[in-house]
């Protein structure tokens, strides 16, 4: 490959809020006060739902919103400040992927990724080669003359990649770049962004409602809710430590703590009088998340405990499980201190009897 | 039928084409930019100047508001200046032309408008000038737009040209007043509109033919 290795570019927020007007006047904010930093050369997941304000934080770092207070710097420049030429100069570093690829359908695959260039000035005959290398880069030589309307999605958005990266540039936003395919592309796609981070360097900052994509390639991750980040660190951490109620709804669809349907319509936060059981969520992560501490548990302290699900998990190849158990709850508190003890994270979710 | 008779078909068709093709010319020269700037003007859009696009809209609204046959006389004195003269074929190309601009930019606005958004954006976000925002996406992606929206108007210019006979303009629609109606020689008549509706048709197919050919938005064929 005749790409060179690319310093990619840090992104830093500092008290970034964006307001809009609203059609009926007043304002309404989208991004309120966050600060956050996005180390070079990571892949980095914003997750949120819908309307939370992901979506504006990612278009502010290449300048199609601009914050209404605080500051973007993209490789220490002012996105937020920069007009005219100097802004065009920022955005043909940062490269940008689309949820529904925004592919100009009068145009091939290879006139497709050619426009950033052409639009940069770059001479037809470097264009012609960088076309060519960056077509093979997302593996679709075969498709170079085809029309969008010819491709399938992974196909488009491969289309979209190589199309972000012409401009060499330091960073690679993604917005919801996978949200639109089946699971399987998905999977493809998500491969090549890793590809690429690895192979190029380039930063990578993108926006999913999905936490199975920060998962599956993001190292860093900072969950928004209501235009602020309520928690943000290493996938990892988060993943196994989740702070804010937030984060754990978005986890749970995720790591087998989700509640089978004849438990949930039972359970309650108060301990009835009569005998009952807690259920409690264990969390394995690190060198415990392989360790059999239910069977230890059983045979230590004499424990019947019940399993209701569970999964274990793979971060940036480190494991870690998650299970949902219910046992006595008179010796409950007894149960989670030996686990605590061992490593584990126990939350309990309530009593069911 | 008289070969005289075969002869004035024959020039008042030219005269048709050559009117219409002239002011479809500077229909569309004055007409496209226009159009585009109609489509990009509004408040926050790409090059975002409402007032003047308010002006323009009004401007284009109250010249297609005029009825052509009384446009084709309002106009005189300008189409005198224009032209040198008031009366004519050539002169008639001046009414045709004031009509056909606001009528090809609101087509070209209307196919400007249906480029889907997202392809702006992405645009911006590659660091492109509105003006090239302009050339290399919104015209390309609007142009089968364009081309059924020009059809369109090169038809309605060839309607509009038979009425230029009141400024002694010439070709078809001049020639089945004056002898089908005037001179009461309805086989004249009958062949002008023959002609007439083979010209229509033609300009038609041609111009579905053409957009057909540009439109990548849907795949050709099957199996491919």
């Amino acid at each position: 490959m005749s790409d060179r290795k690319i310093q990619g570019a840090s992104i830093v927020f500092q008290s970034v809020g964006k307001a809009f007007a609203k059609p009926g006047g007043g304002m309404v904010s989208a991004v309120d006060d966050v600060s956050l930093t996005v180390d070079a050369g990571a892949i980095t997941g914003i997750i949120g739902r819908s309307g939370a304000g992901k979506s504006t934080m990612l278009r502010m770092v290449n300048g199609l919103e601009r914050p209404t207070s605080g500051k973007i710097l993209v490789g220490g420049q002012d996105v937020g400040a920069a007009q005219g030429t100097a802004l065009r100069a920022i955005r043909r570093d940062v490269g940008m992927v689309f949820q529904h690829f925004n592919l100009l359908a009068s145009r091939t695959v290879a006139g497709n990724i050619a426009l950033p260039l052409e639009v940069a000035g770059v001479p037809g005959a470097r264009i012609k080669a960088r076309v060519a290398d960056l077509i093979h880069r997302v593996g679709l030589d075969a498709q170079a003359d085809r029309y969008p309307a010819e491709l399938s999605g992974g196909q488009k958005q491969r289309v979209g990649i190589a199309r972000a990266l012409a401009t060499e540039p330091k960073v690679l936003l993604s917005d919801e770049a996978t949200s639109a395919l089946d699971p399987e592309t998905t999977q493809t796609v998500l491969e090549l962004l890793k590809d690429i981070n690895r192979e190029l360097g380039l930063t990578i900052l993108l926006i999913t409602h999905e936490m199975a994509v920060v998962r599956d390639i993001a190292s860093h991750v900072a969950v928004i809710e209501g235009g602020r980040i309520v928690e943000a660190g290493k996938t990892y951490d988060v993943f196994t430590a989740p702070q804010h109620p937030t984060t754990r709804s978005f986890l749970s669809g995720l790591t087998g703590v989700t509640l089978p349907a004849f438990i949930k319509g039972k359970i309650s936060d108060t301990r009835p009088a009569r005998p009952c059981d807690e259920v409690i969520h264990v969390t394995f992560a690190g060198k415990h998340a392989t360790d059999p501490m239910l069977a230890l548990l059983t045979r230590d302290l004499g424990l019947q405990v019940n399993i209701l699900s569970g999964a274990i998990e793979e971060i940036g190849d480190q494991p870690f499980g998650n299970l949902l158990i219910s046992l006595d709850a008179d010796r409950a508190a007894e149960a989670r201190a030996y686990l605590e003890r061992h490593g584990l994270l126990t939350q309990g979710l309530g009593y069911v009897g | 039928m008289s070969a005289n008779l075969i002869n004035l078909l024959i020039d008042a068709t030219w005269q048709t084409l050559y009117m219409v093709a002239v002011s479809a010319a500077l229909g569309t020269v004055f007409g496209l930019p226009l159009g585009v700037f109609l489509a990009t003007s509004q408040r926050g859009e790409l090059l975002s100047r409402p007032l003047i696009n308010k002006v323009l809209g009004l401007v284009v609204n109250a010249a297609r508001s005029v009825p052509f046959i009384i446009l084709v006389v309002a106009i005189i004195p300008f189409t005198r200046m224009v032209a040198g003269t008031s009366i004519g074929t050539t002169a008639a190309i001046v009414p045709l032309t004031i009509a056909a601009v606001p009528f090809i930019a609101r087509l070209i606005e209307n196919a400007i408008r249906e480029v889907d958004s997202g392809l702006i954006e992405a645009a911006r976000a590659m660091g492109a000038t509105p003006l090239q925002i302009i050339r290399k996406v919104l015209i390309p992606e609007a142009l089968p737009s364009i081309t059924l929206g020009l059809t369109l108007a090169v038809v309605s210019l060839i309607g509009y040209s038979a009425m230029v006979g009141a400024v002694g303009g010439e070709g078809l629609g001049d020639l089945g007043i004056r002898y089908g109606y005037q001179r009461f020689m309805p086989e004249v008549m009958a062949i002008v509109v023959v002609i007439l509706i083979v010209l229509v048709q033609l300009v038609q197919t041609i111009g579905e033919w053409f957009a057909a050919r540009v439109d990548k938005r849907a795949p050709k064929g099957r199996g491919q």
